[in-house]
């Protein structure tokens, strides 16, 4: 403000403010294309969901404002919403954490690997998030009859008597969807972790020696966490948001909805009201439950991260 | 005393190979137990993580006899092509031609890649490089914008696109991808280590932004760009935009081998083909551009 007032003395506040936007229209001119289509596409979408978290409507008839009934229904009636507000927390509480970990013990991992090897693995291990649905390659591996991979291969280690119905029984499908998710886990902040290990400073490690530095994991304590604290908070972002999105896999792998919702997650609960029964006021409450929890949780885990190291 | 040098050589040399350096490393305080430990999980874990792949390359390969063998077999007895050749076949003779899917694909990948390229390399340089009202705002948001997902606001998206009367057309799916945040991030946070005096060398020249943006910035930051070109390729490749698109002609690739998968255990072989294509296809283009893609990775973090 001081500084402000030097340069300008005739000025207030807005009047400077009005100047300088002035004088950087340029500026907002380059910003303004993409930020039209995140304004329409991105903030948009939020606070419409919120406008009709609000009302009663099925698209037939207009809207009605009906308040707060929907999330009342949502927490007090819908008790599939709670088994899939159940099936998500543990999924998330599973796949977040340990693919996060993952993640980052399997870039440190391969950080000291000569380059040829580092990229060889890097590929492998990033592959299975890549794209397209590679996952449906699951539905054979646990197919439930005796031709299935795993079935048979249990069967014939004397394991199983007879086929284990993995993607059917409400018992064993969650644990087929964290492995599955686990495996597809190492993704954009897998990538992240690994260009941030390539960039730590090596003379940090080498005076880290002299000092007394007297193993890997101490190193990783002192020295390379704290330097890699900017990746990981990027790297938690990436993973607390999908793992509390897990939705595609559960409908590829155990159908939908999948047998006494075992596997039913908000996001699939959300599509069931939203595309499929078309009642979107109600539709639109789930996203908001959902929207709020992930912008919480995010903002949660950035204070925890930051504390790293000090 | 000369064979002990030449050992000690030897052993030096060894610190030097690839394994070797793994195994001691240039480190003191690295124990020997502790690589070949690390170094064992590291193989086990990277076998878990190929083994659904090399499954899947293997069934693509397999003949109808061995798809259904009992015991499955991980690997291929006698690969054959057969599947790729029906896929293709079927592919031919579809109602829609095959070449009208890659088209709608290539077409939406292409237009949306570019469009976000452009876009978000625009916005991002003002946003890296220069100090204006509403500019850490903005920044603030955009890193909000990365803790939900799409998948969220799908429904109300939906709304918005249907008002927009986009339904059922190919910008259902190109805008929202212009507009991915996760893009602008990254090449916002890669502009930034572009040394400021090349700016400020232009701006004496008299260049305007646009100028100095096509004609410095650009060039600078091309692995950023090459980054968004995969992140938003991956986006896009394998979206079937089944909620967005209806008409048959108008539909990617993914959806029609999406709908060759529900079509019976007579064509096991011809989905694990197409499986298959989908997945490398992306790949392939990851590996091509890894290295420009790790680049920008290292600038990727959030900071406080």
């Amino acid at each position: 403000m001081a500084e402000k007032t030097k340069t300008m003395p005739n000025m207030s506040k807005w009047q400077y403010t009005k100047y300088e936007i002035r004088k950087n229209r340029q500026l907002y001119y380059m910003i303004a294309p993409f930020l039209t289509f995140f304004l329409v596409f991105t903030i948009l979408p939020v606070l419409i969901a919120i406008y009709y978290s609000l009302m009663e409507y099925n698209v037939l008839e207009s809207p009605k404002l009906v308040w707060f009934e929907n999330y009342k229904t949502l927490l007090l009636d819908d008790s599939i919403f709670l088994t899939s507000i159940k099936n998500t927390f543990i999924l998330a509480l599973i796949i977040g954490p340990f693919g996060y970990v993952f993640s980052f013990l399997m870039a440190w991992l391969i950080n000291e690997l000569p380059r040829v090897l580092r990229t060889i693995l890097t590929v492998v291990f990033y592959a299975p998030s890549i794209s397209g649905n590679a996952y449906v390659v699951f539905t054979q591996l646990f197919s439930g009859d005796p031709y299935g991979f795993v079935n048979s291969h249990l069967m014939n280690w004397g394991f199983i008597s007879e086929p284990v119905l993995w993607l059917k029984n409400a018992d064993y499908m969650m644990a087929v969807v964290i492995l599955v998710s686990l495996w597809m886990s190492l993704g954009v902040g897998f990538l992240s972790f690994i260009a941030g290990l390539q960039g730590v400073d090596r003379a940090q490690y080498e005076a880290g020696e002299i000092d007394g530095i007297r193993n890997r994991w101490q190193e990783l304590w002192y020295i390379t966490l704290p330097n890699m604290k900017p990746q990981l908070m990027f790297g938690a972002v990436m993973s607390i948001t999908g793992s509390l999105s897990v939705a595609d896999v559960t409908v590829a792998l155990c159908g939908f909805p999948s047998t006494n919702y075992a596997a039913h997650t908000i996001i699939n609960h959300l599509n069931d009201y939203g595309i499929i029964r078309l009642e979107m006021g109600y539709a639109c409450s789930i996203a908001v439950l959902l929207f709020f929890l992930m912008l919480w949780l995010n903002i949660v885990i950035q204070k925890w991260i930051r504390k790293v190291g000090t | 005393m000369a064979r002990v040098k030449k050992e000690r050589q030897r052993s030096l040399r060894f610190a030097h190979t690839a394994f070797g350096h793994f195994l001691v490393g240039k480190h003191t305080n690295r124990s020997l137990s502790g690589s070949i430990t690390l170094l064992v999980c590291l193989t086990v874990f990277a076998l878990i993580s190929l083994f659904p792949v090399v499954f899947m390359v293997s069934n693509s390969l397999k003949p109808i006899n061995e798809l259904f063998i009992y015991p499955p077999r991980l690997f291929v007895i006698q690969p054959t092509t057969t599947n790729f050749s029906e896929l293709f076949s079927i592919l031919a003779e579809s109602l829609v031609p095959f070449l009208r899917y890659l088209f709608n694909t290539l077409f939406i990948v292409t237009l949306g890649c570019v469009g976000h390229i452009v876009l978000a390399s625009m916005a991002a340089f003002p946003l890296a490089k220069f100090k204006f009202p509403g500019s850490e705002t903005i920044s603030k948001i955009i890193v909000y914008s990365l803790m939900f997902t799409s998948s969220v606001t799908a429904v109300p998206t939906y709304m918005i696109m249907s008002r927009l009367h986009l339904i059922d057309t190919y910008w259902a799916v190109i805008f929202p991808a212009f507009s991915m945040s996760l893009g602008l991030f990254l090449m916002k946070n890669f502009m930034e280590q572009v040394p400021t005096a090349l700016i400020d060398a232009a701006s004496i020249d008299g260049s305007s932004y646009f100028g100095m943006l096509w004609k410095i910035i650009m060039p600078a930051v091309k692995p950023a760009w090459v980054t968004l070109f995969i992140v938003c390729f991956q986006g896009l490749w394998g979206n079937s935009a089944s909620s967005y698109i209806y008409t048959e002609s108008r539909k990617p690739l993914a959806a029609m081998l999406a709908n060759l998968s529900g079509s019976g255990v007579a064509r096991t072989g011809v989905v694990a083909a197409s499986a298959l294509f989908m997945f490398a296809v992306p790949l392939i283009a990851f590996i091509i551009s890894q290295s420009n893609v790790m680049e920008t990775m290292a600038t990727s973090g959030i900071k406080e």
